[in-house]
C-alpha cells in the first residue's frame, strides 16, 4: 500500500542547488531515476495484485476455450488410425487414381482398424464430409474379420461397391491430413466437391447459415423489445423522487436476482395451452376453449421468455444515464417554444444514447449466446446457434463441428465486446 | 414525476397513458415470478388456478408438493419422527442437491472473492499497466456464451494434465471433471467478473489519500489494508461475493457438462424436472428460490445504501 | 495458503465421503426409472449395502459415448438400446460380459438359454422388451370417430390437433412409412434406399407444422396430459402408467408398434467396476425382471420371468394385454433392426436434423 509520494527513495530533497545541477533525492541519487524506479515498482505491485487472478482465468478459462477451438481445425480421427493409406495420399498428387498400392494400403488399414475397434471412429470422421460413409466403413469392417486376399481392389469392391466412389477417395485424401478447414466450410453450409472446389451444400442440408441468421435476428428483435419496454420504465424510475423510485426499482431487481430456471419455469407454466394466460383469455372470452394459443415450444416462447429475462440488463444502464440528465435542458427547450414531443426527441433522447448503447449491446451480446431458455421453451423453431453447438457436443458428438460453430459465435461476440469496450468502457458496467 | 403546470390537456392524457403503460411493463416483469407462488400450493397437479383456489376454498390448497420435495428419493418416506428426518437428510434428492449447491457455492465464492478483490485493488491503481486489456480478459467469462465456456471446460477438466504435459511438466493429476474441485473452479471463474465489477465500482469513490495518511502515520501495508481499505470497500466485496454466490447457485450449463451425479445441484435437479415432467413440485422449489432471492436482494440493497453512506455519495 | 489448505482438506473429506460403496446408473428417467428403483435398486441396496444413484438421460448412449471419448467416465451402468449397445461394443467402449457368470433361472436353466433371442450380446445384457406406440386423448375426439391406425396419426383433417413425435429419426421415419402403406416387414428394405428415405420425409412434411417434438421419454405423457397435443407416440410402459396409475383418459394404438429391447452395459474405466458388475447381474435375474413388470408394462427379457408376471401393483390390473408382446400388439409391429441402425443412425440423424431446422 506504499505510495509513490511516500516512497523513501522518492522523497524529494528540493535542494536549492545552483542552476544546471540535476535535482537529486535526499540520498543524492538523481531524482528522475529514483522516480522512474519507484514508478516501476508501483506498477509491479499493482500487477502482482492482479496476477493471481489473471493466471487463474487464463488456466481455467482462456486456455480451455483455446484448446477446444483447436478441434475446429484439427481432427486426426482418420490420419491416426489409417497410417498406410494416409502415407499413400501424402506421396501422391491430388487427382491421382488409386492404384493397387493404394488399395492394398486401404485394405491393411481397414483390417487393422477393425481389429483395434477404431473403424467406427474412422468412418465417423469420413462421414462428416461424406454422408453415408460411416455405414460403409463399419459394415466393411464387420465382414473383414477374416482378412483380405489380393487383388485388394476387387476384394473390397466385392464387399461393398461404394469403395469405388471417387468422391470417397477425395474426402479420404482431405482427411489424411489432420489439419482441415472443412468444419468451418460446413459451418457456413459449404462443402468441397470431388476436385476440392468449394461449393454450397445440398439445399436440404443448409442449416447453419439460417441458424446464425435466426440467432442474430431474434437477438436483434429481443434487444428492440427490451428497449421498447425498458425505456419508459427507466425514464419513470429516473424522474421519480428517490424514495419512490427505489421502491419501484425492486420490481426490476427482483427478476434480476431470481434464478434463470425459475423464470423460465414460470413462463412455461404461464404460456402452455392449459396455462394461466390461455385460461385468462378463455375466461375473458377472447378465444374459445378449443382455440387455445400455442405460445410455447416455438419462437414466440423464446422471444417472450428471453425479453423478460434480459429486460433488467437494458433498464439498469438506461436508468443510470437518465439519472444524470439535467431536467432544466428540457424545460429550457419547452420555454423556447418546443412541443413536449420535440423537446423529448431533440433534447432528452439524444442524452440517453450512451445508456441505450450500453444496454442494447449488453442485451444483444447475452442474447446471441443464450442456451438454457431456448432449449426449454424453444421447441424446434425457437432454437438458436448455441443449441446446435450443444447438440453437436452431447448428441451427435461431432466435436469438431461444435468447435467450428463455437469459434464463429465467439468471434462475433468478441467483436461486439470490443465495440462495447470502445463505446461504453468495461469500467462502466454496473450491476444493480 | 409531477406534470408541469403548463401541460396541455393532450399532454395530461398522454402522461396518464404513459403511467398505465409503465404499470403494465412492471406487471410483465413481476407477474411471472409472483404467479408461481400461489400455484405451488395447488392441491391438484395442474398449473392453473382451479375453481377451488379461485374461491379461496382451503381444500384447494395444500402443501403436498413441498412434502413431495422432501420425500423424493427417500428410502422410507412413510417412517416417522427422527427416522424420517435422518432419512430425508441422507437420501432425499432435493436435500442432497441443496447441500451440494451450498458447498459448491461457498467455496466458489471464496475463491472468486479473494482473487477478485485483490485484482480489483490492483486494477484501480492508476499505475496499473495494460489495465484495459487485462480488465477485458477478466470480465470475459461474463460475456462469452456459457455453452462455449462449458464446452471448453468439459475437455480441459476431463484431462487437465494434457495441457501441463504440453509445457513439459509431467504431473500426477487425475481429472477435474466429475469432482467437487472441478465444479468449484468452474463456478469461481464464472463469478469473478461480478466481484471485479462491484469492487472496482466501490473503489471509484475511494480516496487514496486515506492510505497515504495511514502509511505516513507508520502503518504497514498489511495494517493499512485491513484497518483502512477493507472496512471501506467491504460493502462492495460482500455485494460481489453475493453476486458470485448467486451465479454459482443458479448455474446449470457448466454443471451439465462437467459435474458427475455426486455433484448434482439444485439447478441441475430442476433442469431434469423441467425437461421431463414439470409437476408443481418444481413450482415449490421455484417458490423457495424466489424467497431466497428476495432475501439476497434485500441484503444487497442494504449494503449498497450503507456503502454510499460511508463514502458520502448519497445523492439527494 | 491457509485458505488453500482448508479448501483442499475439505475437498478430500468430501471425496472420501463420496467413495463409500455406490454405483451410478444412467437410465431413461420418469416412470421407467421409478420401476427400476422399485424392482432393482431397493432390493439391491438392502442386500449389498451399495447405494444406487439414478441419473436420467434422454438416451443414455449419448452421455456414455461422450464420457468415453473425453476420457471422463463418471457413471458405471448404462441402460441403452440394442443398436447402441452393438455400436459402442464395436467401438471398444464397453467391457465384455461373461454370459456364464449371469445367474441361472430358478429351475436351473443357464442364463444363455433363459434369455430370449438377441438379449445377450458380447458387451450387453437385456432387461426388458418394450414398444413405442401411438396414444391419444379419448376426450379430444368424438365417440365413434376415434383414431385407430398409424395412418390416422398423419391425418390432421379427420383427427385435428397437435402431434407429439420424438426428435430422432429412429422412431419417426418408420411411422411415416407405415402410415404411407409400407408393411411392417418391409420397413428396413424401403428405408435402406434413398427413395425410401425421401418418401418418409415427404410423409413427415405433411404434419411438420403440427408436431411438438419431445426428447425425454416422460415428455410425451406430459404433453398429452397438458393438452399440448391430442396424439403422440410414446413408450408403451409410460402411457400404461398414466392410464392405469393416474387414470388418464388415454388409449393406445398398437398398429405400427416399434419393438425394441433395453440393455445394460458397462463402459470401460467405470469408476465402480465391481459394484457395476454386481448390479448388472442382480438386476437381470429372474425375480427382478418379473418384479419390474409389477410397476411398468414392459416385458421381461428372460423366459423364466414371464411365468411370474401377473398383476400390476394395484392388484387388479392384468398385465398381459398391456405388454408389447401381446398378440394384438404384434399384429403390425416393426421389430428393431439393430444392425441397420448401428450403421445408418449417424447419417439419418444428420439428415433429420437438417430437415428439422429448415423451415
Amino acid at each position: 500500500m506504499a505510495n509513490v509520494a511516500l516512497d523513501p527513495h522518492a522523497a524529494i530533497a528540493t535542494t536549492a542547488s545552483g542552476v544546471g545541477a540535476a535535482l537529486t533525492t535526499a540520498d543524492g541519487k538523481p531524482l528522475a531515476r529514483a522516480l522512474a524506479r519507484s514508478q516501476r515498482r508501483a506498477r509491479r505491485r499493482a500487477f502482482f495484485l492482479v496476477l493471481p487472478l489473471l493466471a487463474f482465468i487464463l488456466i481455467t478459462f482462456v486456455i480451455p476455450i483455446g484448446q477446444m477451438l483447436q478441434r475446429s481445425f484439427y481432427n486426426d480421427g482418420f490420419s491416426r488410425n489409417m497410417p498406410e493409406v494416409s502415407a499413400w495420399f501424402a506421396s501422391t498428387e491430388r487427382g491421382t487414381d488409386p492404384d493397387e498400392a493404394a488399395w492394398a494400403a486401404l485394405a491393411a488399414d481397414l483390417t487393422a482398424a477393425a481389429e483395434a475397434r477404431t473403424i467406427g471412429m474412422v468412418g465417423t470422421r469420413i462421414n462428416y464430409d461424406l454422408s453415408g460413409a460411416r455405414s460403409l466403413f463399419t459394415s466393411t469392417g464387420r465382414s473383414l474379420r477374416g482378412g483380405l486376399e489380393p487383388p485388394y481392389r476387387e476384394a473390397l469392391l466385392e464387399i461393398n461397391e461404394g469403395w469405388d466412389n471417387p468422391m470417397l477417395w477425395s474426402v479420404m485424401r482431405e482427411a489424411s491430413r489432420p489439419y482441415t478447414a472443412n468444419f468451418y466450410l460446413a459451418a457456413v453450409d459449404r462443402t468441397r466437391d470431388e476436385d476440392g472446389r468449394i461449393q454450397q451444400v445440398d439445399e436440404r442440408q443448409q442449416v447453419y447459415v439460417m441458424l446464425f441468421m435466426r440467432t442474430f435476428w431474434l437477438s436483434l428483435l429481443i434487444t428492440g423489445l427490451t428497449f421498447l419496454l425498458g425505456f419508459p420504465i427507466a425514464h419513470l424510475l429516473a424522474t421519480l423522487p428517490m424514495r419512490k423510485s427505489n421502491l419501484l426499482m425492486i420490481l426490476v431487481l427482483l427478476p434480476f436476482w431470481t434464478s434463470l430456471l425459475v423464470r423460465t419455469t414460470s413462463w412455461m407454466v404461464l404460456l402452455q395451452q392449459q396455462g394461466v394466460v390461455n385460461d385468462v383469455l378463455v375466461w375473458l372470452g377472447v378465444i374459445g376453449n378449443d382455440q387455445r394459443l400455442q405460445m410455447i415450444y416455438n419462437q414466440t416462447g423464446t422471444i417472450i421468455a428471453m425479453t423478460h429475462i434480459l429486460l433488467p440488463f437494458m433498464v439498469l444502464p438506461l436508468y443510470s444515464v437518465m439519472r444524470t440528465i439535467n431536467p432544466s435542458y428540457v424545460r429550457a427547450a419547452r420555454s423556447l417554444g418546443a412541443t413536449s414531443w420535440t423537446a423529448f426527441r431533440r433534447i432528452y433522447f439524444p442524452q440517453t444514447l450512451p445508456g441505450l448503447g450500453a444496454g442494447a449491446l449488453l442485451v444483444f451480446i447475452l442474447a446471441v449466446g443464450y442456451y438454457i431458455t431456448p432449449a426449454l421453451v424453444g421447441g424446434s423453431s425457437g432454437q438458436l446457434i448455441s443449441n446446435m453447438i450443444a447438440m453437436h457436443m452431447t448428441s451427435t458428438l461431432n466435436w469438431s463441428m461444435a468447435a467450428a460453430l463455437a469459434a464463429l459465435l465467439l468471434a462475433s461476440v468478441l467483436v461486439l465486446y470490443w465495440l462495447y469496450d470502445r463505446l461504453v468502457g468495461i469500467d462502466n458496467l454496473k450491476l444493480g | 414525476m409531477a406534470l408541469p403546470s403548463y401541460a396541455s390537456p393532450l399532454e395530461r392524457a398522454w402522461h396518464y397513458l404513459y403511467l398505465v403503460i409503465c404499470g403494465l411493463i412492471f406487471f410483465f416483469l413481476i407477474a411471472p415470478i409472483v404467479v408461481i407462488i400461489p400455484l405451488s400450493f395447488n392441491a391438484e397437479p395442474f398449473f392453473t388456478f382451479t375453481p377451488a383456489m379461485r374461491s379461496l376454498d382451503p381444500d384447494g390448497f395444500s402443501l403436498r408438493w413441498y412434502q413431495s420435495l422432501l420425500t423424493f428419493g427417500m428410502q422410507n418416506p412413510d417412517s416417522e419422527g427422527w427416522a424420517f428426518w435422518s432419512d430425508a437428510w441422507a437420501n432425499a434428492h432435493w436435500i442432497k442437491a441443496a447441500k451440494n449447491s451450498v458447498i459448491i457455492g461457498f467455496f466458489a465464492t471464496l475463491v472468486a472473492t479473494v482473487l477478485g478483490t485483490l485484482a480489483a485493488l490492483g486494477l484501480s491503481r492508476p499505475e496499473m499497466p495494460y489495465r484495459r486489456a487485462i480488465m477485458a480478459i477478466l470480465i470475459s467469462p461474463m460475456i462469452v456464451p456459457l455453452i462455449i465456456t462449458a464446452t471448453g471446460m468439459f475437455f480441459f477438466y476431463s484431462n487437465p494434465c494434457e495441457l501441463l504435459n504440453l509445457i513439459g511438466l509431467q504431473p500426477q493429476c487425475g481429472r477435474l471433471a466429475g469432482t467437487y474441485l472441478g465444479v468449484i473452479l468452474a463456478h469461481a471463474t464464472l463469478g469473478i467478473p461480478f466481484v471485479i465489477i462491484t469492487v472496482t465500482a466501490t473503489l471509484v469513490g475511494f480516496d487514496q489519500s486515506l492510505n497515504r495518511a495511514a502509511a505516513s502515520l507508520g502503518a504497514s501495508p498489511r495494517v493499512t489494508f485491513f484497518r483502512v481499505t477493507m472496512p471501506l470497500i467491504l460493502p462492495g466485496v460482500i455485494a460481489g461475493a453475493l453476486f458470485a454466490f448467486v451465479t454459482s447457485f443458479d448455474e446449470v450449463v457448466a454443471v451439465l457438462f462437467i459435474a458427475a451425479p455426486e455433484q448434482q445441484t439444485i439447478p441441475r435437479q430442476m433442469w431434469n424436472g423441467i425437461r421431463e415432467q414439470i409437476s408443481p413440485a418444481i413450482l415449490a422449489v421455484a417458490t423457495l428460490l424466489v424467497i431466497f432471492s428476495i432475501a439476497l436482494l434485500t441484503t444487497v440493497e442494504l449494503l449498497r445504501r450503507r456503502s454510499e453512506r460511508i463514502r458520502g455519495l448519497t445523492p439527494q | 495458503m491457509k485458505t488453500t489448505l482448508i479448501l483442499s482438506t475439505a475437498l478430500t473429506g468430501m471425496a472420501f465421503a463420496a467413495s463409500a460403496q455406490e454405483v451410478n446408473v444412467v437410465s431413461w428417467g420418469g416412470a421407467y426409472e421409478m420401476s427400476q428403483v422399485e424392482a432393482y435398486n431397493k432390493p439391491f441396496t438392502a442386500e449389498t449395502g451399495i447405494r444406487v444413484n439414478m441419473i436420467a438421460a434422454d438416451n443414455p448412449a449419448t452421455p456414455l459415448k461422450a464420457q468415453v471419448e473425453a476420457g471422463n467416465v463418471t457413471a458405471d451402468v448404462f441402460d441403452v438400446e440394442v443398436s447402441d449397445a452393438i455400436r459402442l461394443c464395436d467401438e471398444g467402449a464397453l467391457v465384455e460380459i461373461d454370459h456364464a457368470s449371469l445367474p441361472a433361472a430358478p429351475d436351473g436353466t443357464p442364463a444363455v438359454d433363459d434369455f430370449v433371442e438377441g438379449a445377450l450380446l458380447d458387451c450387453a445384457v437385456a432387461n426388458i422388451v418394450w414398444g413405442t406406440v401411438i396414444s391419444f386423448d379419448t376426450t379430444k375426439f368424438p365417440e365413434g370417430a376415434q383414431p385407430q391406425t398409424a395412418a390416422d396419426f398423419f391425418d390432421t383433417e379427420a383427427f385435428p390437433g397437435k402431434r407429439g413425435l420424438p426428435r430422432n429419426p429412429k422412431r419417426t421415419l418408420y411411422l411415416a412409412l407405415i402410415a404411407d402403406g409400407v408393411p411392417a416387414a418391409e420397413i428396413y428394405d424401403v428405408l435402406g434406399t434413398d427413395e425410401g428415405v425421401e418418401r418418409a420425409f415427404a410423409k413427415l412434411d405433411t404434419i411438420k407444422s403440427d408436431v411438438v417434438w419431445w426428447e425425454a421419454g416422460a415428455q410425451p405423457v406430459q404433453l398429452l396430459a397438458d393438452g399440448e397435443v391430442t396424439m403422440t407416440t410414446v413408450y408403451n410402459g409410460r402411457i400404461f402408467d398414466a392410464m392405469v396409475a393416474e387414470n388418464k383418459p388415454f388409449e393406445v394404438i398398437w398398429d405400427g408398434q416399434y419393438m425394441d429391447m433395453d440393455m445394460f452395459v458397462i463402459p470401460k474405466d467405470a469408476p465402480n467396476m465391481d459394484a457395476a458388475l454386481q448390479y448388472l447381474k442382480f438386476a437381470t435375474d429372474t425375480q427382478r425382471l418379473a418384479d419390474q413388470a409389477k410397476y411398468i408394462a414392459y416385458g421381461p427379457a428372460r423366459r423364466s420371468s414371464a411365468a411370474l408376471v401377473g398383476l400390476y401393483q394395484d392388484g387388479v390390473t392384468e398385465m398381459a394385454p398391456h405388454m408389447p408382446t401381446s398378440p394384438e400388439a404384434l399384429e403390425n409391429a416393426v421389430m428393431d433392426n439393430p444392425e441397420f441402425w448401428a450403421d445408418h443412425d449417424t447419417e439419418l440423424t444428420e439428415r433429420f436434423n437438417a430437415w428439422l431446422a429448415s423451415s
